[in-house]
């Protein structure tokens, strides 16, 4: 972070000229425009006005203010933040994909939809289910197309279930979800390891559940070793098991989710397949199910027709549409691009190498940052401050502001709610042991500058273009436009 | 594949880790579940391979002339928004969780918002939604929640595919209605709102409505506010460079379709759900929201604010499920927003009304073609054809042009028609060749 980067800190409107231009539209069949009086706006919005190059020089500089994949090495726990292969940004800005309108006849369209069909029956073989649809936009809208199937697929049994069971150790959006859809969330306690009781989920499911929501690996990092127990004990309850696929990278090419009995999974395009998260998306997502679901799945669905791809739109069970068109298309393309990188072995040397690191930092930081479970974890780690540090009043907020000092993005903190002050790691697999080497001796220099001098690490960061933020006078007097 | 691991690299590591083998890691797994066979390629392709390969599939894709739009437009993606939203310092971070860290996605979020806000003439925006469908669905949604209704009244211009969205995610009850505005001359019919209002939580109007006319909102939200609804509006944001904001009329809710500022077509996604309202319903608003704030020695900064709705914080009781915005694309949409500025976009949206105006005169005085509507259109409009627009959809296709969309399937009462849009991609040789293309197909 030069200098020079942080010093300019005004808003595109202040730097803004009356009279600038950046572009221009020429068109001369603007003259044409015959739009009345009585229907045009009354002030011009308030804009910008700059050059092409205020514009660049802008954006650029914002750019330059934040930590990223690319320049940072970014261990967000239950992110999955690999590297962005390029190859993948030029397939989908290939013209043909991205000049495609979403209602284009399916004659022009083969192409997409051939990728479509391809992209959908490799998922399903990984995932180990029969069935899948594209068209959620994310993780979140997934686990609500999810829920939505569930719902169709009761009511076509005539049954009522408005229960949807979730462990406390899930991710915030399972329970928000089934809120949103009307359910009722019946909340479980895990045991200490973050697994699942089956004497105890066996109390809480009944004839009313809909739904058990499981993480697999949990968010704690661990295998629900007993996962074939909790799907019978699921399935005897009439009831459906759903996979939060938010962990898939801890299993690809190594274990089938369909295996373990489970009746639909979600994935994240934007983890497991390396899309790149876009400072918050876009992503895309999709549902893999059994049989017993597809019928219920939205639409269109892409099948094979006479040597022909076309769209299907399915029939009066289908739940209709969870997103405008077909899906987020342009997310699709580059995880099939990145499909068509790995054979069926590589997707497995993925997992392999994404437990593999989380392990090695776990080994390295245990006397200073102890491990929650006393186990092996899966693809990630969630570890806590040491009772050293704890001591001393510091906390994992402390931590993580200490990292951003030493050139390291913070891991995902307080998550999961079940453990105190956790530290969520998951370095993923394109990292090297070289920079986890290095992510291990910063946390190492936080601890010991902490417990030197402990005002220092909670006022750090001191080296970023600003420090601590007040968070509590943003959200009392909203400040959210120029 | 993309591991850097060397075979050495892996038996150093696990030494460190103190496990014999990696089996050792996942023992936890029930051993028959690990490795089960994998019907996928036994080998993955190179580089040079893969290009083939996606070249190959992305040319089985046809490139007409096309006049298609409802609800996804045709634009000029400038070279400067790509060379900003390729910087992988934008492309390749995350949702701002550590601010100090992520200064330049924040700003570009308020900047977004701040742009949204000022287009639509609203108090505040949110960091974006997945799509203009799920912004829409969620805005009638917080009118919901603050009326305590289940009615929703909506103009029968409203695009087909934001309805069947909004019912997705109101198919969990039962309690919900669904009053439809009749339509007078492909408008709403103003004069049917009082009595349909009574009791609903909601009034939602799209204009430019998806047949292309623009609604004439004048007195609108105040018929609405009478009746103790509020009003949702859906609004094409390059239209607003010269169309009525929604918050000059008196919207509550105002949502669009961001894909218009400059996004490729991609088939559908992704695309930019823009969400804003009046100030009073800011804590309604789902998602992401960024503010600006100072840092512990007085300097501007800005955060993710307003948590307190969301569902990391809230679980069950949150505003929605929302974890994600498309912060790339709202990226996208502001670079354009600042590229083109006020004059900019006012001259982009007389584009298309200019070129739709030249396209409905030459397609009206084909013999057999004629206009549906008289009202004033933005950049679409519905074109009467003689025989099936489908058949003639397929047979201008074979002569390399896309004549528009058949609307038979969606709007039956209208006869055989097709919506024809024409944006400021569009020259006059360009409709010329649509003109021939239509009459050489009939």
């Amino acid at each position: 972070m030069t200098c020079a980067a942080t010093l300019d800190n005004r808003l595109s409107i202040e730097k803004s000229d009356p009279g600038r231009r950046g572009l221009w539209c020429k068109n001369p069949l603007r003259a044409k425009a015959n739009v009345p009086a009585n229907l045009r706006r009354k002030s011009p919005p308030r804009l910008p006005e700059l050059s092409e190059f205020d514009v660049i020089r802008h954006f650029t500089r914002l750019s330059r203010l934040n930590f990223s994949v690319d320049t940072h090495f970014y261990p967000l726990g239950s992110c999955t933040m690999k590297y962005n292969p390029r190859f993948n940004e030029e397939a989908a800005a290939l013209e043909g994909f991205a000049a495609l309108h979403p209602l284009a006849h399916d004659t022009c369209a083969q192409g997409t939809l051939e990728l479509i069909h391809d992209l959908s029956a490799r998922l399903c073989e990984l995932c180990g289910l029969d069935a899948i649809t594209l068209q959620p936009a994310a993780g979140a809208h997934s686990e609500f197309t999810g829920l939505l199937l569930a719902k169709a697929y009761f009511e076509n049994k005539g049954e009522t279930r408005n229960e949807i069971v979730v462990p406390d150790s899930a991710h915030g959006t399972n329970p928000a979800t089934a809120s949103m859809m009307g359910f009722n969330t019946v909340n479980i306690t895990s045991k200490p390891d973050g697994r699942l009781d089956v004497e105890e989920l066996k109390k809480h499911i009944g004839p009313k559940t809909a739904v058990l929501m499981l993480t697999v690996p949990n968010t704690v990092g661990i295998f629900e070793t007993n996962i074939e127990a909790i799907a019978k004990a699921v399935h005897e309850a009439g009831a459906l098991l759903y996979m939060d696929g938010a962990n898939f990278n801890a299993l690809i090419g190594m274990v089938k989710p369909g295996d373990l009995g489970i009746d639909m999974m979600h994935l994240n395009f934007h983890k497991t397949f390396s899309t790149p998260h876009g400072g918050g998306g876009p992503g895309a997502g999709a549902i893999v199910c059994r049989k017993h679901l597809a019928p219920f799945l939205p639409v269109p669905t892409v099948k094979k027709e006479g040597g022909k791809f076309v769209s299907d739109f399915g029939d009066a069970r289908s739940i209709g549409k969870v997103k405008a068109f077909f899906g987020n298309t342009g997310v699709l393309v580059r995880a099939y691009a990145y499909m068509l990188a790995h054979s069926a072995k590589e997707f497995g040397e993925i997992a392999v190498c994404s437990i593999i690191n989380a392990n090695y930092v776990a080994a390295l930081l245990k006397e200073m940052y102890p491990s929650y479970s006393k186990e092996y974890c899966m693809h990630e780690c969630v570890l806590t401050p040491g009772p050293d540090m704890l001591a001393k009043g510091l906390k994992t907020l402390d931590v993580a502001k200490g990292l951003l000092d030493r050139g390291f993005h913070a891991p995902t903190i307080y998550f999961p709610l079940i453990v105190h002050e956790a530290i969520m790691i998951e370095p993923t697999e394109t990292e090297s042991k070289d920079t986890l080497d290095e992510f291990v001796a910063a946390m190492k220099s936080v601890h010991d500058a902490g417990i030197a001098d402990p005002q220092s690490l909670k006022d750090a960061p001191h080296t970023m273009p600003v420090k601590r933020l007040d968070e509590v006078q943003a959200a009392r007097q909203p400040n959210l436009h120029w | 594949m993309y591991i850097p691991h060397t075979k050495s690299d892996k038996e150093e590591m696990l030494k460190t880790i103190g496990a014999a083998s990696f089996e050792e890691l996942v023992k936890q797994v029930p051993s028959k579940f690990l490795w089960p066979k994998l019907n996928l390629p036994a080998e993955s392709l190179d580089e040079s391979q893969a290009a083939a390969r996606m070249a190959g599939l992305a040319g089985k894709n046809c490139r007409p002339l096309s006049f298609l739009g409802a609800g996804a437009y045709e634009r000029y993606t400038p070279a400067a928004v790509k060379a900003i939203t390729s910087r992988t310092e934008f492309l390749t971070a995350y949702t701002p969780y550590q601010p100090e860290a992520s200064q330049g996605t924040l700003q570009a979020i308020y900047e977004f918002q701040s742009t949204v806000s000022a287009l639509y003439g609203m108090d505040c925006a949110n960091a974006s939604m997945y799509d203009g469908a799920s912004s829409f669905a969620e805005a009638v949604r917080a009118t919901v929640r603050v009326t305590g209704r289940k009615k929703i009244v909506y103009s029968a211009g409203v695009n087909p595919q934001y309805m069947d969205t909004l019912k997705t995610y109101f198919a969990h009850s039962a309690d919900y209605t669904y009053v439809k505005v009749p339509m007078k001359d492909g408008a709403m019919d103003k004069a049917a709102l009082p009595a349909l209002l009574e009791g609903a939580a909601c009034l939602a109007v799209q204009t430019p409505n998806f047949l292309g006319l623009i609604e004439d909102m004048g007195g609108v939200a105040e018929t609405a506010k009478k009746a103790g609804a509020l009003l949702v509006a859906a609004a094409d944001p390059v239209s607003l460079g010269i169309l009525a904001a929604p918050g000059e009329y008196g919207a509550d809710f105002a949502v669009g379709e961001g894909q218009s500022l400059g996004l490729p077509l991609a088939y559908g996604g992704p695309y930019l759900g823009l969400f804003s309202c009046k100030k009073e319903h800011v804590r309604q608003m789902p998602g992401r929201i960024a503010g600006l704030t100072k840092d512990k020695d007085g300097k501007r900064g800005f955060v993710l604010t307003l948590q307190a709705r969301e569902q990391h914080i809230r679980r069950d009781k949150a505003a929605s499920n929302i974890c994600s915005n498309e912060a790339l694309c709202a990226l996208a949409a502001t670079v354009y927003s600042s590229l083109y500025g006020p004059e900019g976009l006012k001259e982009l949206a007389e584009s298309n009304a200019g070129a739709a105006a030249f396209a409905a005169e030459r397609l009206s005085a084909i013999k057999g073609c004629s206009l549906k509507f008289k009202g004033p259109f933005f950049n679409e409009f519905v074109l009467s054809v003689p025989g099936s627009a489908a058949k003639l959809r397929e047979k201008a296709l074979a002569r390399g042009v896309d004549i528009g969309l058949p609307l038979v399937p969606l709007f039956p009462e209208l006869g055989e028609t097709l919506l024809v849009c024409a944006t400021e991609t569009k020259t006059e040789a360009d409709i010329l060749k649509l003109e021939t293309a239509i009459k050489e197909a009939i």
